[in-house]
């Protein structure tokens, strides 16, 4: 009798098995983010650290705004003129972005209801997953020609150009985030202020946006991590020229684009291919921090 | 008890409301007197919160309800054509079940009211600070907040919460106080406080407040309403209502054979 028992229990069946193997599976997608990441981080750092250590000059990389890897005698390597233009554009993005996907975001989350909501939100959705390469398209064969013709300008590849497109890029995942954000306030504070007399725009403008602030600063720092990392749009809209531009009518060049441009046309371990992982891993840095920042401040609306 | 002289505050005549296609109340013909307490009691889904909060209009938010009859508060038909929704907020306030205070400071709390309905645009500070304290004296909750008005509204206790919940309606001076289970998220100690609360507040205000409590109905309300399934079964001063009931259903109810 106590021999059969014993038996049991420690019987390990086909569902004990299965059960072992899912758990490792799903531990291993869990953390191969993690390890993606830290290769992604290893391989570019290994890629351009010799650069870093021999042959870079700090203070040229980051203020001088000549970038010629080119040039046979004297190559410089400035990266101030690309990242004045990333800065632009984005900076540019924003200024389009915030406006259409705060009202976006109220709209969907706060006016509309059932089916125009829905749809609004597939459509969002949908505009969102639109290739970057097509918004580049779009830059170059269509607002190229209307900003010639309504500024009068011999070119329309500027800041002015990407940066339309890369707002209109970066407002759908900004609204989709400030979306959420707007629909993690407590219905309660609506309710309580509606109770109170206020009017729509009252509880909108006083108690759920100061309530989702944290959330709708988050959206917008992603939107900036979008725009920094931004590569094929802006490579087609800006006019790709270094550039320090003094108005939204100057062609200039991203630090993202010049990686894609010219990558293809180094030599393997040269100084100019190292030069542009190290950019890679500029631009690694600082998406990094924006996107931490913005989770820790989409944390702290939480713990508020 | 006098109450039998006071004139009606509110007046509800042939109240019929509907969820959608479910009917939540029917024929409710009542005449809620000014200056005392009245309690709405019943079992649950009877339709109390739904009356409570009819008189404030709140239902609306839900967009499928739908009302017939009449709810007169100081002689008037809240809902005539002509009248606007703030101002029936305005003049009857509204406590809820879980304490509601927005995450704001606990002076911007008391102001939130004030603020929206003041014609004026801008108050000096020294007449704002007046009506923050005196809100606040009133609810009983000025010595225990006085040193944290700039302090979030959201961490103070949740007894406190409620009463700065009724505090920030007191300046835009309602005629008529509606509360909704005000003591359900409270503690037995809260409970006592609030309930202390709500007693001094009368005579200053109407006060119609729903209660799951019986015993709570029992001390702290002058005047009883029992209700079921929708309908009022009856309305008399609480004293008689608990010793001599009229219908059968309230001495069933009261002597807890159902809800």
């Amino acid at each position: 009798m106590s021999d059969i028992a014993t038996q049991d229990f420690d019987r390990r069946n086909r569902d004990w098995y299965i059960d072992k193997l899912v758990q490792l599976v799903v531990f291993f997608g869990g953390i191969s983010a993690i390890v993606f990441i830290i290769g992604i981080f290893v391989f570019i750092t290994k890629e351009g650290f010799g650069f870093i250590l021999n042959t870079m000059d700090p203070v040229e990389f980051f203020t001088s705004p000549y970038w010629e890897p080119s040039d046979e005698d004297a190559p410089e390597y400035g990266i101030l003129a690309l990242i004045a233009g990333t800065a632009s554009v984005t900076g540019l993005a924003l200024i389009v972005a915030i406006p259409f996907s705060l009202g976006a975001a109220i709209f969907v989350g706060e006016f509309a209801t059932g089916k125009t909501r829905e749809l609004l939100k597939i459509l969002v959705e949908l505009l969102a997953a639109i290739p970057s390469v097509v918004w580049g398209f779009i830059g170059l064969t269509i607002m190229n020609p209307i900003i010639i013709d309504l500024f009068d300008v011999p070119v329309g590849l500027t800041v002015l150009n990407a940066g339309i497109i890369l707002g209109l890029m970066t407002a759908p995942i900004m609204t989709s985030i400030a979306e959420d954000a707007l629909k993690a306030v407590p219905d309660r504070y609506r309710e309580a202020a509606e109770a109170m007399g206020a009017t729509r725009w009252q509880v909108i403008f006083k108690v759920v946006l100061p309530a989702a602030k944290n959330g709708l600063l988050g959206a917008v720092l992603l939107g900036v991590g979008r725009g920094f990392g931004e590569t094929m749009a802006v490579l087609l809209a800006t006019g790709h020229s270094v550039n320090i531009p003094d108005s939204v009518f100057d062609s200039v060049r991203a630090l993202t684009a010049t990686i894609a441009a010219e990558l293809g046309e180094t030599a393997v371990g040269s100084d100019h291919y190292q030069a542009l992982f190290t950019i890679g891993i500029f631009l690694f840095v600082i998406t990094f921090v924006i996107n931490l920042t913005a989770d820790l401040v989409v944390r702290g609306v939480r713990k508020g | 008890m006098q109450t039998d002289k006071r004139p009606a505050a509110i007046r509800t005549r042939d109240l019929n409301l509907w969820y959608g296609t479910f009917q939540a109340l029917f024929d409710v013909s009542l005449e809620i007197k000014q200056g005392i307490i009245t309690s709405l009691i019943g079992p649950s889904g009877c339709g109390k919160s739904t009356l409570l909060r009819s008189v404030n209009r709140i239902n609306e938010r839900l967009g499928y309800v739908r009302i017939d009859g009449s709810i007169e508060v100081m002689g008037k038909n809240i809902y005539d054509e002509d009248v606007e929704l703030v101002q029936v907020r305005k003049q009857i306030g509204m406590v809820f079940q879980r304490p509601n205070p927005l995450p704001i400071s606990i002076r911007d709390n008391v102001l939130f009211g004030y603020n929206l309905h003041s014609e004026k645009r801008r108050t000096p500070r020294s007449e704002l600070d007046g009506i923050v304290e005196d809100a606040l004296q009133q609810v009983l909750l000025w010595d225990q907040v006085k040193d944290k008005l700039n302090r979030k509204a959201t961490d103070l206790s949740l007894e406190e919460q409620q009463k700065l919940c009724i505090a920030r309606l007191l300046p835009v001076k309602p005629g008529v106080l509606l509360m909704d289970e005000p003591c359900s998220a409270l503690d037995p100690k809260g409970t006592e406080a609030v309930e202390e609360l709500i007693w001094e507040l009368r005579e200053k205000y109407t006060i119609l407040i729903v209660t799951h409590n019986m015993a709570q109905a029992r001390r702290a309300s002058e005047e009883c309403i029992f209700m079921l399934m929708g309908k009022v079964i009856e309305h008399s001063p609480t004293e008689s209502m608990f010793v001599t009931p009229a219908q059968q259903e309230t001495a069933d109810y009261i002597e807890g054979r159902y809800g």
